[in-house]
């Protein structure tokens, strides 16, 4: 029986969150087929602890490709490591993260391996009867949920929006196969150089993988209103996010904007401060857990989409959650 | 330099309004327009020919009403345009798009760059671009937010990740995909828009071109849909006002004790 894959993530040879998500989504599928669930990892001397997390958290098989020259994702190389991968062991399925890099390597690979992809899944299920995979994605701005299948080509492969299930608990009593696979030349491709890495100076900002999310919009006024926004964050432990208004007036840089020509996020947690809530803002945060708005506007459509809306001024009403925070977080030191 | 931008004709959604009885999303009577996203490709490639000379081939596969999207980018100031459109077309998935394009483009040959939008704002997939790139075995960057410099045989470009900028070098050709950060675009000229009018665009079909049939269209498409649901937007939540003082310290108490219920706080 061919097995289910899942694709690794690691950032300097540390396994990300998303990893562990797969495995949860991938392990599902494996005992609905009743067949084994193996995870790829690429990188460059990613420890043998790393790759017995791994298991740890589902897969009974860790396939590991290790070099240096594969340390950093290269879309070209990562798709000939895998489509030689895929030619040898013929998986059933494969899922990758819906991630920069994810979105990029599964799309690459399904044209070399001649298989059928499905982006961005929010549900993955088995076809009673077929053995299918049911792929389940939001398309139109989130405002239709398609279900998609792939019934003639191997593998069949989709990328899963992160956030959108969770990792299993580490069982430290699981044991599995960690299988060194040997870099052969064939499998590298040279034509794309790293040159370098560029943080964003002014703060770390991972959307797409935060838990939570305090954005601010056009009723924040001024760009120096972010500044209650990011305390604010802060004391959720969550990270800023802000709509297209407020990014076009450069009150926040780019890569903090949420919506359609921005990014998608699932957190457990989005606060919505000063935000109408555009059709193209609500299709990015569609798939949050919980919604909470915070708008003088009654009518603004994010409080219609919301779990909880505050109708009222956000000058107040953000300073008066801070202060609560600000409790919370002193009693528990 | 010959830079080729495929670009998509999407419905408008900018003025889509939600229904609110049922909750969902009205999506009768929708305008199209170029994919918002395809427009910072074509600016992209714009600037470029501006500074490095050369010429901007405009490409989109649909229906003839596509002619219409292609027209507006004419009229912003690429220099030609294609249409891809032929009825065995219908019902591609993204696997089937990405190959018919990537055929077109092997067809107009003698391409430096190509560079398209991040996604489109209808399917959503930001598949189409590196499926383009991986038929042609061409390498890709995706989100490119800066190109940093480019020569006659490489590109630098940097392309945003999670948690900051990866830069890499790419040799020509290739394909690159980019974010909204890279470029403000223009608008149509009236120039452009004149030339628009005159302009006879050529369409690509099986007609005229060499393409397995095996690969085309519905038929051709590894993935199928098998059903399509329409969510409720609206989640039937608490909203509470918070007029002064008062009511903002019960309004926050109440939020409080909402996220604590949801075990967030």
């Amino acid at each position: 029986m061919s097995f289910v894959w899942t694709i690794a993530e690691q950032h300097n040879g540390k396994l990300k969150d998303v990893s562990f998500e797969l495995l949860a989504r991938g392990r599902k599928l494996a005992d609905k087929l009743d067949t084994k669930l193996a995870s790829v990892l690429i990188g460059d001397k990613v420890s043998e602890q790393a790759m017995q997390q791994l298991v740890h958290r589902g897969a009974d098989e860790v396939y590991s490709i290790q070099d240096p020259r594969l340390e950093n994702f290269i879309c070209e190389s990562y798709a000939k490591v895998l489509a030689t991968l895929i030619k040898t062991y013929k998986p059933s399925i494969v899922l990758a993260a819906a991630t920069s890099s994810g979105r990029t390597l599964m799309p690459y690979l399904a044209i070399k391996v001649n298989a059928g992809l499905t982006a961005d899944c929010t549900e993955l299920d088995i076809e009673e009867g077929t053995g299918n995979l049911l792929q389940t994605r939001p398309a139109i701005g989130g405002n239709i949920m398609a279900t998609i299948k792939t019934p003639d080509h191997r593998p069949q492969m989709a990328t899963v929006r992160p956030k959108s299930s969770r990792p299993l608990k580490e069982d430290a009593t699981r044991v599995g196969k960690i299988i060194a696979v040997p870099v052969t030349a064939d499998m590298l491709d040279g034509r794309v150089k790293v040159l370098g890495y560029r943080k964003d100076a002014t703060d770390f900002v991972n959307l797409e993988e935060a838990d939570i999310i305090v954005a601010g919009g056009k009723g924040l006024k001024k760009g120096d209103n972010f500044a209650m926004i990011r305390k604010l964050a802060d004391s959720f432990k969550g990270v800023v996010g802000a709509s297209r208004e407020a990014v076009d007036r450069g009150w926040i840089a780019y890569p903090h904007q949420i919506g359609l020509s921005g990014k998608t996020v699932s957190p457990k947690l989005y606060i919505g401060v000063g935000i109408s809530g555009s059709i193209q803002h609500l299709a990015g945060i569609k798939t949050s857990e919980i919604i909470v708005s915070i708008n003088s506007d009654p009518d603004a459509n994010l409080h219609k989409v919301a779990d909880f809306g505050i109708v009222g001024d956000a000058f107040q009403i953000i300073p008066e959650i801070q202060r609560r925070m600000d409790k919370r977080n002193g009693g528990a030191k | 330099m010959k830079i080729i931008v495929p670009i998509k004709q999407v419905p408008e959604t900018s003025n889509v309004k939600m229904d609110p009885v049922t909750g969902t999303v009205i999506r009768a009577g929708v305008e199209t327009v170029v994919n918002p996203l395809d427009l910072y490709a074509l600016e992209t490639a714009l600037r470029l020919k501006e500074k490095t000379g050369g010429t901007v081939t405009v490409l989109s596969m649909g229906p003839p009403q596509a002619m219409k999207a292609l027209k507006e980018a004419i009229a912003m100031g690429c220099d030609d345009a294609v249409l891809v459109s032929d009825r065995k077309f219908g019902g591609s998935d993204t696997w089937a798009t990405s190959y018919t394009l990537a055929q077109s483009i092997k067809k107009i040959g003698g391409y430096d760059l190509v560079i398209a939008g991040e996604r489109a704002t209808d399917g959503d997939t930001a598949q189409v671009g590196p499926g383009i790139a991986s038929w042609l075995d061409i390498p890709v960057a995706t989100y490119v937010a800066k190109i940093e410099s480019m020569d006659a045989k490489a590109i630098v470009v940097e392309r945003l990740v999670e948690d900051g900028y990866q830069i890499l070098s790419l040799p020509l050709p290739c394909l690159l995909t980019v974010v909204k950060e890279i470029a403000a675009p223009r608008l149509p000229t009236l120039d452009g828009k004149i030339r628009s009018r005159q302009m006879q665009i050529p369409v690509f079909s099986t007609e005229n071109m060499v393409l397995d049939a095996a690969a085309l269209g519905l038929k051709g498409s590894p993935t199928k849909v098998v059903k399509i649901d329409t969510p409720k937007v609206t989640r039937g939540g608490t909203v509470v006002k918070a007029g002064d003082d008062e009511a903002v310290v019960v309004a926050v108490d109440q939020l409080m004790s909402f996220l604590e219920s949801k075990g967030i706080v």
